[in-house]
């Protein structure tokens, strides 16, 4: 009973140091998160520019809001782009696989061998803390753009199970971004410069997650294959069902897959770590 | 580490000596610059040599991002034949758009923003009192001596993109592109004068530093810049968002002209022929890139006189 109680204890403040350290640079913090909106305003008018010249194609609806690619009108490929943002937000992990890879590099690891913290675990609530301080601030400049573009969403607020479902979504997307992220800053026990690793992940990801546009337009066979890979999950999934674009059946099907990979990506990571632990040197004082 | 000894490799091309081919010595005339142009090129060259493997990776790296560009717009083309209603904008005419803003943008980051980010740090931390001691010219001192040679990769890829690009609309058979001397003579000459205006803008925005302190922001403003200008100005022209948009960046801070005034020219997206707008705006930018070299002039020296060095 007690050893729990110090473990909370612990745990809580583990919490409470990451979440001060966090409200130092609230002020830029904020101004940032609105500022990352911006290429937003290009994308709008892109989109609207192809959807227009659609338009104009013989053949097609001359109305440009009855134009769809893909089962995406106008409306949607905008109202995607702005929920990609907002599952990035719970899915982009900066600095955890560097941060992981310099601690081995430089002999870190050291201090989670000798104290009763387990390393993955405090990192875990470290970025737990972080990201929570970050939606505190940043839920300023997201209602602020959502609500100056909620004309949209065609189809309004979501309906409480499909945002139970975005909520879980959001959730594992981030579980699944650390879980991925702290693996590949793992992987730094065998090869000691994962730069060059995490560089080829961050592209894969931008590309595979479907930040870039909804997965959906990928041509025949990719479709299939990154339907595959675990990536759509960072982004592609939580925006899809947040649009109604997954629902039902397949919504729960989405989620159980997507907590898979969640659980096979922890599982990898405690692998890593005790395996990496026993090549471990040492190195740096 | 490895970034660290980069950076004081950096520092020394501006404060430390430039090479001893005795560049005070010999008088002030043009040829001086480009006896000190040369040695920035050898310097920077050597630099990025130096780590060769790191080279190779970052090569590959801003290689890939492009082609992921590529990638977006060809399927993109798979739903639509044109980019804006009636703009001309085809995918071939596109591609050559697409080519120049590699071809620009890789000419910007590697010779450009090193520069315009490494001098914001010389205000921050002194070094520049050396600068400005040297008996050279020192908006060209600070403007040149490093190049990131491995941005350089995109250029070759825009150069081939609009290649192909141009190649595939000669042989358009419905509405073949016919090019003269003049006409690619013209692209290149607007790509440099696209390059002179990025160029003023960014040096215009690292002065500030002297009076901020310090510009953490400079690359996310180049960010947010070629967001903008990376896409053919007539999507903007509609709405009233959209035409304020349009005028801001023509305008106030020109850089739609940057790539839009070359492509044209060069892909004539309203062919036959150059239309009469594709004129005006080539007349209009070869102003304004006069006009913005001479401001971003002014506002360099402006700062300089407000300089008072770190203490040291």
């Amino acid at each position: 009973m007690t050893a729990w109680r110090s473990r909370v204890q612990l745990w809580w403040a583990i919490f409470r140091v990451s979440v001060e350290e966090r409200l130092v640079y609230r002020g830029d913090f904020a101004f940032g998160t609105l500022m990352r909106f911006l290429p937003m305003l290009t994308q709008i008018f892109l989109w609207w520019a192809i959807f227009d010249a659609m338009a104009a194609q013989p053949g097609e609806s001359s109305d440009v809001n009855a134009i769809r690619i893909k089962g995406y009108n106008l409306h949607d490929m905008i109202a995607y782009m702005l929920l990609v943002m907002l599952a990035r937000a719970f899915s982009s992990m900066p600095g955890l696989t560097s941060g992981i890879a310099g601690s081995i590099q430089k002999g870190e690891v050291k201090k989670f061998l000798i104290q009763p913290v387990d390393m993955l675990g405090s990192l875990l609530l470290q970025r737990i803390a972080h990201k929570l301080v970050y939606y505190l601030i940043a839920i300023g400049p997201f209602a602020l753009v959502f609500f100056l573009c909620r004309s949209f969403f065609d189809a309004g607020f979501p309906p409480p199970d499909q945002l139970l479902g975005l909520a879980l979504a959001l959730i594992g997307s981030f579980l699944l971004g650390f879980a991925m992220e702290a693996c590949l800053g793992l992987v730094a026990f065998w090869l000691l410069e994962v730069t060059s690793l995490a560089f080829i992940f961050m592209l894969l990801s931008f590309f595979l997650s479907g930040h870039m546009f909804p997965l959906d337009l990928m041509p025949a066979p990719l479709d299939w294959m990154i339907g595959l890979l675990p990536f759509q999950y960072l982004a592609y999934f939580p925006s899809a069902v947040a649009l109604g674009k997954i629902s039902g059946n397949e919504l729960v099907w989405g989620l159980v897959i997507q907590f898979a990979w969640v659980a096979g990506f922890w599982i990898l990571c405690r692998i890593l770590w005790t395996r990496g632990l026993v090549r471990y040197g040492g190195y740096g004082g | 580490m490895a970034k660290d000894s980069k950076n004081a490799a950096n520092v020394d091309s501006v404060t430390g000596p430039i090479h001893s081919e005795g560049v005070g010595a010999s008088g002030t005339g043009p040829l001086v610059y480009w006896r000190v142009f040369r040695t920035f090129i050898r310097n920077s060259l050597v630099r990025s040599m130096g780590f060769r493997a790191n080279f190779w990776l970052e090569c590959v790296s801003s290689v890939c991002w492009t082609i992921m560009n590529l990638v977006f717009f060809k399927i993109v083309f798979s739903y639509t034949d044109s980019i804006g209603r009636n703009t001309g904008w085809g995918e071939n005419e596109f591609f050559v758009f697409l080519g120049t803003t590699w071809i620009i943008t890789a000419l910007i980051q590697t010779f450009v923003m090193p520069n315009a980010q490494e001098f914001s740090e010389l205000i921050r931390t002194g070094h520049l009192d050396f600068a400005l001691l040297k008996p050279i010219d020192t908006q060209f001192l600070i403007s040149f001596p490093q190049m990131v040679w491995s941005n350089l990769a995109n250029l070759f890829l825009g150069v081939i993109l609009v290649g192909y690009a141009v190649a595939q609309l000669m042989n358009d058979p419905a509405n073949p592109l016919t090019l003269g001397f003049t006409q690619v003579g013209l692209y290149l000459f607007f790509i440099l004068c696209g390059l002179i205006i990025l160029y003023s803008v960014m040096i215009a925005m690292a002065s500030t530093s002297i009076w901020l302190g310090r510009n953490q922001t400079l690359y996310t403003f180049w960010f947010y810049l070629t967001n903008f200008y990376r896409q053919p100005m007539e999507i903007y022209q509609q709405g009233i968002w959209g035409w304020s948009l349009w005028g801001f960046f023509t305008f106030v801070i020109p850089i739609l002209l940057v790539v839009n005034v070359p492509a044209r020219i060069l892909a004539e997206p309203l062919r036959p022929g150059l239309d009469e707008r594709t004129w005006g705006l080539a007349g209009f930018t070869l102003l304004i890139t006069l006009l913005m070299l001479g401001l971003s002039r002014w506002v360099f020296q402006a700062a300089l006189t407000s300089y008072r060095s770190a203490s040291s």
